[in-house]
C-alpha cells in the first residue's frame, strides 16, 4: 500500500484561490511572504521533535565519537588518540567478549531465526485453531523483559527449577543449565527465543499467506515432497521477507543485554556469557571509563553499520 | 482462509490425511499451550505457593496448599503500588509526548512541507540505523548534564518522556499514513478557511484513528517492557520503574513473594494484549513488512 503521489507540488497549492481570512495578518505582497509564513508554521510544528532528536539522538550520536578519542579525569576532558582502543583492545574480557557475542547470535540465528519461521509454517497449514496459536506465540513479547527473564531464572534453577523436572520425566540427568559454562550461553539464548519469537512468527506468518498457492500445485506435478516444497517454493517466495530478518536478528542479537545480565549477573559463569554490550556497561556504569565504553561502542557500531546499510538497500528494494 | 498451502486439500480429504491432520493439530496445540502457557501457569501458581514448597526439590506442579496472601505481601513489601503508579505515569507521560510531538513532526514533514524537510526526515531515519545500546552511553552523559538549558535529568520523568519521542519509526509511519490521504479532503477544508492545526485536529486526526492507536500501545508498552535506560536515569527507588524496582528488589524477597510480584507486574501489558490484539498484531506486521 503504498502513498498515492497527487500534485504535491507546493507550488500548485499556491495557485488555488484561497479566501482570506478574516482578522488573519498578512504580509504585504504574495510570494516571498506567504512562502516565508508558510514555512514558519511548517516548522513551528516540527520544532518539538527536531529539539528531542537533536539533545537525544544527533547530538549523542556526534558525542559517541567524540568520547571514544577522549578521557575524563577529574571534569577535565582531554584528547587522547587511539588510546581508548588500545586499552580495551589490551582487555582480555574484549575477546572473550566478541567471542560470547558472536556464539550467542550464532545459536540465537538457529534458534531464534529458524523457530519462528517453523512454527510460522506450522501454524499456516492449520485451518483451525490459528487465532489461539498466534496468541500464544505472542504472549511473551508483551510480558516486561525483567519478568520473563526472572522467571527463566527461577525455571532453570538445578534444585527446584521446573526444566530439570521436565527433563527427568524422560529420564535426562539434571543439569547446571546457567551455573554450567558450557550450557549457560544456549540457556540464554532459549529464554531469549521465547521472550521474543513472538514478533517474527507474525511477520512470516503474513508472508507466508501471500505465496501463490499454484506453485505448490505445480510443485506436486513434478512429484516434490513436503521438504523440497518448503526448499523451492516457500523460501524463494518469501526470501526478502526472511533476509530483513535475518538481518535484523543479526543487529538486535549482537546488542543483547537484558537476558544474560539479569540471568547470570551479565559475566556468567568463567564469563562464559559477558557480551559486548555488557562491557560497555561496565566500563561506563562500573569503572566510570566512559572513553573505553565510547570506543568499544564504536566498534560495534562499525560493525553492525555494515548490516544496517545492507538491509537499509534491501528494505528499499521491497519498497519499489 | 481458504488459501492453498504446503499440503493440498485433496490428501487432506482422505481418510488418513484427515487422522494425521487432527493428529498433528493436536499435538501443536498441547505443545504450544505447554510452551507457551506453562512458564505463565509457573509463575501464577508459584506465586501461591509457601516459602518451602516454592523452593523444595523436586518442586510440585501444584500447590500443595494455596496462598493468595503472598500477592498481598509482594503488593506491600516490594511497595507495587509505587512502582505502578510510577510506570504509569512514565508511560503515559511518554505516550503524550508521542502523540503530540511526533504527530505534529509526521504532519508538517507530509503536508506543509517545510524547507529541508527532507533532510531533516533523512537525518531523523539515520537514527534508526545506529545500534540503540551504542547511544546509551552519551545519551547518558547528555541526561547528567543537558547542554545549553544545563540541567540534570537523573531522576526526573523527562529524562523518559524526552527521549521517548525520537522515534523516528513512529514518524516515518505516521507520514506514510498522513501521505495517503487525499490531498482533496485537506483542500476542502483549507478552503474553508481553515488554518493547518484545524486542518489536522479536525480532518486528518479523525481519519488516522488506526495508526494512532498502534502509535499509542507500542508508546505504553515500550515504556512498560524498557529495563536498561530508566534503571540508569532513575536510580531513586522511589522513582523507579516496574520492570527496575523488581530487579532491584529480587534478591531480598522470598522466592515465592517474588514471582507473585512477577505475576503483577506482567498483568497490565497482558491484559493490553488481549483487549487489543487485533490492533497489536495488524500494526506489527504493517510495521514489519513496510519498516
Amino acid at each position: 500500500m503504498s502513498a498515492p503521489t497527487l500534485t504535491q507540488d507546493p507550488a500548485a497549492k499556491e495557485r488555488r484561490p484561497r479566501r482570506p481570512r478574516a482578522g488573519a495578518v498578512r504580509p504585504p505582497a504574495g510570494g516571498l511572504g506567504k512562502a516565508l509564513r508558510r514555512n514558519v508554521t511548517a516548522h513551528g510544528f516540527l520544532i518539538g521533535a527536531v529539539l528531542c532528536f537533536a539533545f537525544f539522538s544527533w547530538y549523542p550520536i556526534v558525542r559517541e565519537f567524540l568520547l571514544a578519542f577522549q578521557k575524563t579525569e577529574d571534569g577535565q576532558v582531554s584528547w587522547t588518540g587511539w588510546d581508548n582502543f588500545v586499552t580495551i583492545w589490551n582487555d582480555p574480557a574484549f575477546g572473550q567478549a566478541w567471542r560470547n557475542t558472536l556464539w550467542f547470535t550464532a545459536l540465537a540465528l538457529v534458534l531464534g531465526f529458524a523457530v519462528p519461521f517453523v512454527t510460522a509454517l506450522v501454524i499456516n497449514e492449520f485451518r483451525h485453531g490459528q487465532g489461539y496459536l498466534r496468541l500464544l506465540v505472542y504472549l511473551p513479547v508483551m510480558l516486561p523483559p525483567t519478568a520473563s527473564v526472572l522467571l527463566f531464572k527461577y525455571l532453570y534453577d538445578p534444585g527446584y527449577g521446573m526444566f530439570n523436572e521436565v527433563l527427568d520425566v524422560f529420564g535426562v540427568p539434571a543439569q547446571q543449565w546457567l551455573q554450567d559454562p558450557d550450557t549457560a550461553m544456549l540457556s540464554v539464548v532459549v529464554a531469549s527465543t521465547w521472550m521474543n519469537m513472538g514478533g517474527a512468527t507474525l511477520i512470516y506468518l503474513a508472508a507466508l499467506q501471500s505465496v501463490p498457492g499454484e506453485l505448490y500445485e505445480a510443485a506436486e506435478l513434478d512429484g516434490a515432497g513436503l521438504l523440497r516444497k518448503v526448499w523451492h517454493v516457500t523460501i524463494p517466495q518469501t526470501r526478502l521477507i526472511l533476509a530483513l530478518m535475518l538481518l535484523m536478528q543479526i543487529i538486535a542479537t549482537m546488542q543483547v543485554f537484558i537476558e544474560p545480565f539479569l540471568l547470570t549477573g551479565g559475566a556468567g559463569p568463567e564469563g562464559s556469557t559477558t557480551t559486548v554490550v555488557h562491557l560497555i556497561y561496565q566500563y561506563a556504569f562500573n569503572f566510570n571509563n566512559y572513553g573505553a565504553a565510547a570506543a568499544l561502542g564504536l566498534i560495534l557500531l562499525v560493525t553492525l553499520a555494515v548490516f544496517s546499510a545492507v538491509y537499509a538497500r534491501l528494505n528499499h528494494a521491497t519498497e519499489e | 482462509m481458504s488459501t492453498r498451502t504446503l499440503i493440498s486439500p485433496a490428501a487432506l480429504a482422505r481418510p488418513r490425511g484427515r487422522l494425521l491432520y487432527w493428529l498433528c493439530f493436536a499435538l501443536v496445540v498441547v505443545l504450544f499451550t505447554l510452551a507457551f502457557l506453562g512458564p505463565l501457569y509457573w509463575m501464577v501458581s508459584g506465586g501461591l505457593k509457601t516459602t518451602q514448597e516454592a523452593v523444595q526439590t523436586p518442586p510440585t506442579w501444584v500447590p500443595g496448599s494455596v496462598h493468595p496472601e503472598n500477592y498481598q505481601r509482594a503488593w506491600e513489601v516490594m511497595d507495587l503500588a509505587r512502582l505502578l503508579l510510577n510506570t504509569l505515569y512514565y508511560a503515559f507521560g511518554a505516550l503524550a509526548f508521542q502523540l503530540v510531538l511526533d504527530v505534529a513532526a509526521a504532519y508538517s514533514l507530509s503536508r506543509l512541507r517545510p524547507v529541508l524537510g527532507k533532510a531533516i526526515l533523512g537525518m531523523m531515519l539515520v537514527t534508526l540505523m545506529i545500534p540503540a545500546t551504542v547511544l546509551v552511553v552519551p545519551q547518558y552523559l547528555t541526561v547528567l548534564d543537558m547542554p545549553i538549558v544545563e540541567r540534570n535529568l537523573l531522576n526526573s520523568p523527562w529524562a523518559i518522556w524526552l527521549p521517548s519521542v525520537t522515534n523516528a519509526f513512529n514518524i516515518f509511519l505516521l507520514k506514510r499514513f498522513f501521505d495517503s490521504i487525499p490531498k482533496e479532503l485537506l483542500d476542502a477544508a483549507s478552503m474553508d478557511g481553515a488554518g493547518p492545526l484545524r486542518v489536522l485536529w479536525s480532518v486528518v486526526l479523525p481519519i488516522s484513528r488506526p495508526i494512532l492507536g498502534v502509535v499509542s500501545i507500542f508508546a505504553v508498552v515500550g515504556v512498560w517492557k524498557d529495563f536498561l535506560w530508566p534503571m540508569l536515569v532513575l536510580p531513586d527507588p522511589t522513582g523507579q520503574t516496574l520492570a527496575v524496582g523488581i530487579y532491584s528488589l529480587a534478591t531480598s524477597v522470598p522466592e515465592n513473594v517474588l514471582i507473585a510480584a512477577l505475576t503483577i507486574a506482567s498483568l497490565p501489558t497482558l491484559l493490553l494484549f488481549l483487549v487489543f490484539q487485533r490492533n497489536i498484531m495488524s500494526g506489527l506486521t504493517a510495521g514489519g513488512l513496510k519498516g
